[in-house]
């Protein structure tokens, strides 16, 4: 039996904005507990909701990032539960009006394929607050700073097929709201937070199976393995010749397993309705067109300029424009050294490497795109060669300075100079009697292999810094006259 | 019309509000008699008609964004039952 | 003193026949004196109102005194005060005291105004007769045996026994205008949107509106002036500036067409009411309006409306009483469940768990459509009413309540009897309109209240209109004193 899985996330995104959705209390995180909950975040009694238009803005933004329809008429409406983390009894967000209706977006795959994934609709949405779980003689303690944060909840059709599409998905997403500069998506922090709808059916079967709904997957990392392990225990479920109860569950990072949240098993019932504080939020034509004026380039406009502009290949150019930052560090690099594919090679090789292993972000990159550009031009002019430059970029990274101040440091520079160099493969020659007497006698064909050797023994001799090029040249004319 | 009792509870588990037995035959005969009352809705044509959740045709006014309120936490926290730590304190949270 | 009218009391001020302090103090200890015969205050804020009033001779002193400045009042304790211990006539908020001013408190307080305290009131203002109080009903001053109305009785009830000359007070299916009609004074319920709800404990959102009592019309017109006015932390504010309420008060009502909707005199309206109220009419007349007959055709559904568009945004209002951050918590949850179900279940009272209870169902799950959706069209026709009523009148009048005040503990076991107190007051909130509610005679001894209903933001006009009726009557400076007086002269 072959099965396919289908999967459909909701994706919570953190909007950005200085204060909450519905007061003038400050959003920024890491702040002491309580703090930054105000009268109306407390849900204290007569307080009342007033919307922050940033947060429309920001979602606009969304919808047209997403080439959704933006809801010129949104509607918030109540959903009612209780839970401590929740002061009004109700989280305010919207249901039958949202912002954005649907749209649709394309991720790229690793094997350098695409598709296109739709976008049931985004709403704006309050955050809740955080119950802490440290004992406080037997109970929990409320915080709730984060209530009230401005959220986007981005829902998806059930259009992905594999965990790797569901990553591909979540990383456009981030890719797209940070590019637009409305969420910081950092998910270490739960700016960005994913939700997975999880099903499996056999391949060629058009019936949806039952799903079950992963909450809470905190990376991406995570939002793989997590796919993975639920889709792998509702096959063994069905193959079993069992069915797959419909439920939320709750993914084990530890223990790389999905286990039931009984706890959020009664059914609810949220008696939604439209919020009576709050009316209709209207937004104009104009109000739109000027957003969308002021759109950012989005990732797959820059991939495809980039392919142009500097030549990049395909996979270069998606891997460069991913995050804004990246991409923002590329055309520095490009533009300083007038390299581009060198640029490009640079970045995701080394740089990619290194950061990889340090765990740092671009923006926190040790090596500036001035300093790397710096380097990138003494390859071009020939004051070092490609593998010295491995050694002078470490140096960089290392705090040892620009790339001319190691070069200098390290006296790492290359050696062009004629005179020297034929002074080292005279020796060299003079010293590889049984080398020299092969090459004579060699076939013409196979004697530029044997060059090999010799040019190896003279960048030993040269400490690596013999320029490869000028070793290459005098040493066939020398050999050649001795043959 | 009439309320019965499973009914009742379930309202009450939703609202949170906690009944005794002893008086849920009352809260569901009070009950039966105020949706008696609004039963009366049901014969009325309405197709076509938009809901109306609001009395006049206003449009929300957005707000700026910026931070306003300034951080009260001990005015408000006096307020509150139990607290600690500039924590708000309830009974255990199971998730 | 006591008898002063608002308008009174500020000439008197100004004109320096008495200061804010001297009628303060009068005024504080009438309440001490006489209100544990009518409990219609909570909480009196003795010292504070003293240390408001001797500010207030200073300004006034000054010359630079606000409209208001020394003007002793009451506030209904839905609003919040800071410091104050704010009740919501509920035991959920007997310990609650908010660090925040409602606007209509602040308004108040930059017009000068003095607070007294704050009044009585049906419980989270669900109750027509201020008996859902967990601090004990409020009794009518011109019986005490008698209710007073509600949901604002404590405001009415202050206002008619004279411990205070005017009181804010908040309507959402007739509780300013229906005790005002039981107690023989003048209440008035703006436009929805006229005056700011924030700071108010929010019972029915889309129907709260916040409006003044007081003796008469005119004095309704200077607290008004004060209380409205934008405030860009209610969403639904109108935004509108402010405006002088006592401009049009002289205006003749010569030509005025009032309308008179069949349906206010149908079955179920007492007949002595309704001849109170034919009189008032009759008397317009003299004033040179004109009598139209008119038709609000949905009128039977306003009540069935209503109490399920109430409920159901009162279930979600009060769903942030949890025992959590501010209010009643119950002794020794077992649990967070416990905590829940035990604070709620102990911290309302049984009128406030009926509604919420009816909200519930008509929100949930397969319910919705058939209740809360369709209650919202049906609202929209009730609305309809009105909009085409006014295309050919100015006004419309009609009784406030039914009949007058009840005995207590008449109703309180039949919520639906008592549901129907409201039965000409409730469509206009259901619609947004004004209403007002103002002295016409009695019954016995007991007051019938005349309703006046407005269009959208026409108080000014319903203000002059009914200041017109009451230069020519007498009505509204009837008191009940006399009556207590007299009753207790006659016992010696």
């Amino acid at each position: 039996m072959e099965w396919e899985i289908v999967i459909g996330l909701e994706v919570h995104v953190q909007l950005s904005t200085q204060s909450k959705l519905f007061s003038g209390a400050s959003t920024r995180f890491g702040a002491e507990p309580n703090t930054q909950a105000c009268a109306v975040d407390l849900a204290m009694p007569g307080t009342l909701p007033v919307p922050n238009e940033a947060a429309f803005r920001y979602a606009t933004l969304f919808g047209l990032a997403m080439n959704a329809g933006i809801g010129r008429r949104s509607v918030f409406e109540r959903k009612n539960y209780f839970y401590p983390d929740l002061p009004k009894g109700y989280q305010t967000t919207q249901l039958a009006k949202p912002i954005v209706g649907a749209g649709e977006v394309e991720i790229h795959l690793e094997d350098g394929s695409s598709k296109k994934v739709r976008l049931h609709h985004a709403h704006l949405e309050e955050d809740a607050g955080k119950s802490l779980h440290e004992d406080f003689h037997g109970m929990s303690g409320i915080d709730l700073n984060r209530a009230g944060t401005p959220l986007i909840e981005i829902v998806s059709e059930p259009d992905m097929r594999s965990a790797a599409e569901a990553v591909a998905y979540l990383k456009k997403i981030h890719s797209i709201v940070t590019y637009l500069g409305i969420s910081d998506g950092d998910m270490s922090q739960g700016s960005l937070r994913c939700d997975a709808n999880v099903s499996v059916r056999l391949k060629g079967e058009e019936k949806l199976g039952t799903r079950t709904e992963l909450k809470n997957i905190n990376s991406f990392r995570f939002v793989e393995k997590a796919i993975k392990v639920e889709a792998e225990r509702q096959i063994d479920i069905l193959e079993d010749g069992g069915s797959i109860l419909q439920e939320t569950r709750l993914y084990d990072s530890d223990k790389n397993e999905t286990r039931s949240m009984r706890s959020k098993e009664v059914a609810n019932d949220y008696r939604y309705f439209p919020c009576p504080d709050l009316l209709p939020v209207e937004l104009s034509e104009d109000y739109i067109d000027r957003l969308r004026g002021e759109m950012p380039e989005l990732p797959d406009a820059k991939a495809a300029r980039f392919r142009e502009q500097y030549q990049l290949s395909a996979y270069d150019a998606d891997q460069l424009t991913q995050e804004r930052a990246t991409a923002d560090y590329f055309e520095t690099l490009a533009e300083q050294c007038g390299e581009p594919k060198l640029a490009a090679n640079w970045m995701t090789g080394e740089l990619a490497a290194l950061l990889n292993r340090q765990e740092l972000t671009i923006g926190q990159s040790p090596v500036s795109a001035e300093h790397l550009a710096g380097l990138i031009a003494r390859i071009k002019d020939g004051t070092i060669s490609s593998k010295i430059a491995k050694q002078v970029f470490e140096a960089i990274a290392s705090g040892e300075g620009d790339a001319d101040t190691v070069i200098d440091k390290r006296g790492l520079k290359q050696v062009s100079d004629t005179g020297a160099i034929e002074k080292m493969v005279d020796e060299v020659i003079a010293n590889s009697a049984r080398q020299v007497e092969n090459y004579r006698n060699a076939d013409e064909d196979k004697r530029p292999k044997m060059m090999g050797y010799f040019v190896g023994q003279i960048m030993k001799a040269s400490k690596g810094q013999a320029n490869p090029q000028v070793i290459n040249k005098i040493l066939r004319e020398k050999l050649d006259a001795l043959l | 019309m009439s309320v019965d009792a499973q009914t009742v509870e379930k309202l009450a588990e939703l609202a949170r509000i906690a009944i005794s037995e002893e008086t849920v035959e009352e809260v569901s005969s009070r009950l039966g008699d105020v949706l008696q009352l609004v039963d009366k809705l049901q014969a009325v044509h309405t197709e076509g008609v938009a809901p109306m959740a609001h009395p006049l045709d206003a449009v929300q006014v957005l707000r700026a964004d910026e931070v306003t309120e300034p951080n009260r936490r001990e005015e408000f926290l006096a307020l509150a039952p139990q607290s600690e730590q500039g924590l708000y304190l309830v009974p255990k949270v199971i998730d | 003193m006591h008898q002063l009218t608002i308008a009174e009391i500020i000439r008197g001020l100004r004109d320096k026949q008495f200061s804010s302090v001297e009628i303060t103090r009068q005024l504080l200890d009438r309440i001490q004196q006489q209100d544990s015969n009518y409990n219609s205050f909570i909480t009196v804020t003795a010292e504070q109102a003293l240390q408001r009033a001797e500010a207030a001779d200073r300004q006034l002193a000054a010359g630079d005194a606000p409209a208001l400045c020394g003007v002793p009042i009451a506030h209904k304790d839905i609003f919040c005060t800071s410091g104050v211990r704010t009740s919501c006539g509920s035991k959920m908020l007997d310990n609650f005291v908010p660090p925040y001013d409602a606007t209509v408190v602040e308004n108040l307080q930059h017009a000068g105004a003095v607070s007294l305290g704050k009044t009585n009131m049906d419980e989270f203002a669900m109750g027509s007769s201020n008996e859902t109080s967990y601090y004990g009903p409020v009794k009518n001053p011109w019986n005490t045996d008698r209710v007073s109305g509600g949901s604002s009785g404590g405001s009415a009830a202050a206002v008619a026994a004279q411990l205070v000359p005017g009181a804010t007070a908040t309507d959402t299916g007739g509780s300013i205008r229906q005790p005002a009609a039981l107690t023989n004074t003048t209440g008035l319920k703006p436009t929805y949107g006229r005056v700011s709800r924030w700071g108010m404990v929010a019972f029915a959102s889309s129907l709260d509106q916040a409006g003044p009592i007081a003796r008469n019309a005119e004095d309704c017109a200077h607290l008004l002036s004060a209380m409205a006015g934008p405030d860009r932390r209610d969403s639904t504010n109108l935004q509108r500036d402010a405006e002088d309420f006592t401009a049009d008060l002289n205006k003749s009502v010569q030509g005025l067409k009032i309308g008179v909707p069949k349906e206010y005199f149908g079955e179920g309206l007492n007949a002595d009411t309704a001849a109170r109220v034919q009189d008032a009419l009759k008397e317009f007349e003299k004033l040179g309006a004109e009598l139209v007959d008119i038709s609000l055709p949905h009128t039977d559904l306003a009540v069935p409306a209503y109490y399920v568009i109430a409920p159901a945004e009162a279930s979600a209002n009060l769903s942030r009483f949890d025992g959590v951050r501010y209010g009643y918590r119950c002794e020794n949850p077992a649990d967070l469940r416990d905590l829940y179900m035990r604070s709620r279940g102990e911290g309302f009272g049984e009128e406030v768990k009926r509604r919420i209870l009816v909200g519930t169902y008509a929100l949930s799950a397969g319910y919705y459509d058939a209740y809360y959706n369709k209650a919202q069209q049906v609202r929209r026709l009730i609305k309809q009413d009105f909009v085409d009523a006014f295309g050919k009148v100015d006004v419309i009048m009609g009784p406030t309540a039914p009949s007058p005040a009840f005995e207590i503990g008449a109703k309180v076991a039949d919520p639906v009897a008592m549901y129907l107190e409201d039965i000409y007051t409730i469509a206009t909130n259901l619609a947004g309109l004004p209403g007002m509610s103002l002295p016409c005679g009695r019954v016995g001894n007991m007051p019938v209240g005349l309703q006046i209903i407005g269009n959208y933001l026409d108080e000014a006009r319903m203000l002059n209109v009914a200041h017109q009726y009451q230069q020519a009557t007498d009505w509204h400076r009837a008191s009940a004193l006399s009556l207590t007086e007299a009753a207790a002269a006659g016992g010696e």
